[in-house]
């Protein structure tokens, strides 16, 4: 079966999707996310999602409730690179996500992370 | 019924081609009587069309008799429809357009009452079809000419929607989109869309959306504007409203449309202020030695 990686960079996670997401993918990446941060106890996870091209409701919520199940292990969420199109779709579908940090691209995706940890 | 009108039909191919040459000329003759646009088009181009109308209609009378449904008329009805926007383009005018096909009935009427001569009865019976036939194509042209000026206004809403939002680079990582003209749903989407790739081709972090042009706001405008700055910032960048008259903002306030999770400015420079002070870009004006010679 297909996995989506997580990587380890120091303090961080870093998760690109790099496949058309679908309902089981995202159930197996949030059973890991939350595995791979209570085990490396990181405090930022960024998601690269530049590649996704579709999204549906279930996806929308699955990156919710990532940042949410994130944010109680104490690890901040960042989702870098959504393209224009995904972005219509979530907001035409009242998804804002309005817990979810957001960045252009991986580098500033990176430097919000470490302001905000620099913050703590 | 039908064969009667079949007999005429017959009859009336049959005086459209032995007077095809003389009908043609007065036909010509009431064109240029009525309305000649010798400037848009010249005489021998006109001729050329006209006979070769003419032919067109007395093969297809021949062969279908009136009914202008029939696949043998779909000859002439193509010529019609070419005719009939050329000349939308060209700038003729409605009615001279018509009048192509329109004068064509006195120069048929008169050859049909000749024919017709001995029997009133049949003279009636014969003309009432032929002036359903040539009212028939001439309604036939109109539409087409119609047709074809929607064509072009349809064809100038796309550019000016394509030409009604260029989104404009302030500095680096600062887009503007100054906005000009009622928002339309349609017009909102093209604005979100090339706002939002704007964003990703140039790697911007603030997005100025100027409504100084923007004469009304209502909700479904209103609605539209947060569904832009919310898709932004899904992205990863910044949206700031500038431009708010003091109309809009009580309209704004008045229809209870909730902008508070957005930067509102009054003026696109207050904004574009706002973007560099949040980019760290600081100015200062620079003392130069020249005004203090021109002060003293």
């Amino acid at each position: 079966m297909e996995k989506i990686p997580i990587l380890r960079m120091g303090d961080y996670l870093l998760v690109t999707i790099q496949v058309d997401m679908h309902d089981r993918l995202a159930m197996a990446l949030q059973d890991d996310l939350t595995k791979r941060i209570s085990e490396t106890s990181a405090h930022g996870v960024l998601i690269d999602i530049s590649s996704l091209e579709m999204v549906d409701s279930f996806i929308g919520r699955m990156l919710s409730n990532i940042a949410g199940m994130s944010r109680v292990l104490d690890a901040e969420t960042v989702v870098v690179g959504m393209q224009p199109a995904v972005a219509i779709t979530l907001v035409e579908l009242g998804l804002s996500l309005p817990g979810i940090r957001t960045a252009l691209n991986v580098d500033a995706g990176m430097e919000l992370l470490r302001s905000s940890m620099n913050g703590i | 019924m039908a064969v009667v009108s079949k007999n005429d039909a017959a009859n009336v191919a049959e005086i459209l081609r032995s007077h095809q040459n003389s009908i043609l000329e007065e036909w010509l003759k009431a064109m240029t009587g009525a309305t000649r646009r010798s400037d848009l088009m010249k005489e021998s181009e006109l001729r050329s069309q006209a006979s070769r109308f003419l032919k067109l209609i007395s093969d297809a009378t021949e062969t279908a008799g009136y009914d202008t449904h029939a696949p043998a008329w779909s000859a002439t009805k193509e010529m019609l429809n070419e005719i009939s926007s050329s000349r939308a383009q060209q700038g003729f005018t409605p009615s001279e357009t018509a009048t192509f096909v329109f004068s064509l009935k006195r120069p048929l009427f008169d050859r049909v009452r000749a024919a017709y001569a001995g029997d009133p009865q049949a003279l009636t019976a014969a003309l009432w079809s032929t002036t359903e036939l040539v009212d028939g194509l001439g309604l036939y042209t109109f539409e087409m000419f119609i047709k074809t000026r929607e064509e072009v206004i349809r064809r100038q809403q796309e550019d000016m929607l394509e030409l009604s939002t260029p989104v404009v680079k302030l500095w680096d990582g600062v887009l503007a989109l100054p906005l000009i003209g009622t928002l339309d749903s349609a017009r909102t989407q093209v604005v979100m869309e090339s706002l939002l790739q704007s964003i990703v081709d140039t790697n911007s972090k603030i997005a100025i959306i100027d409504i100084t042009g923007v004469p009304t706001v209502d909700t479904i405008t209103a609605q539209h504007l947060l569904k832009t700055v919310t898709a932004a910032r899904l992205m990863g960048a910044e949206c700031i409203i500038s431009g708010v008259r003091p109309q809009i903002a009580q309209t704004i306030v008045h229809l209870g449309i909730n902008l508070l999770d957005v930067t509102t400015k009054a003026t696109l420079a207050d904004a574009f202020l706002l973007s560099l002070k949040k980019m760290g870009i600081t100015f200062s004006r620079e003392k130069r030695d020249d005004q203090k010679t021109d002060q003293k």
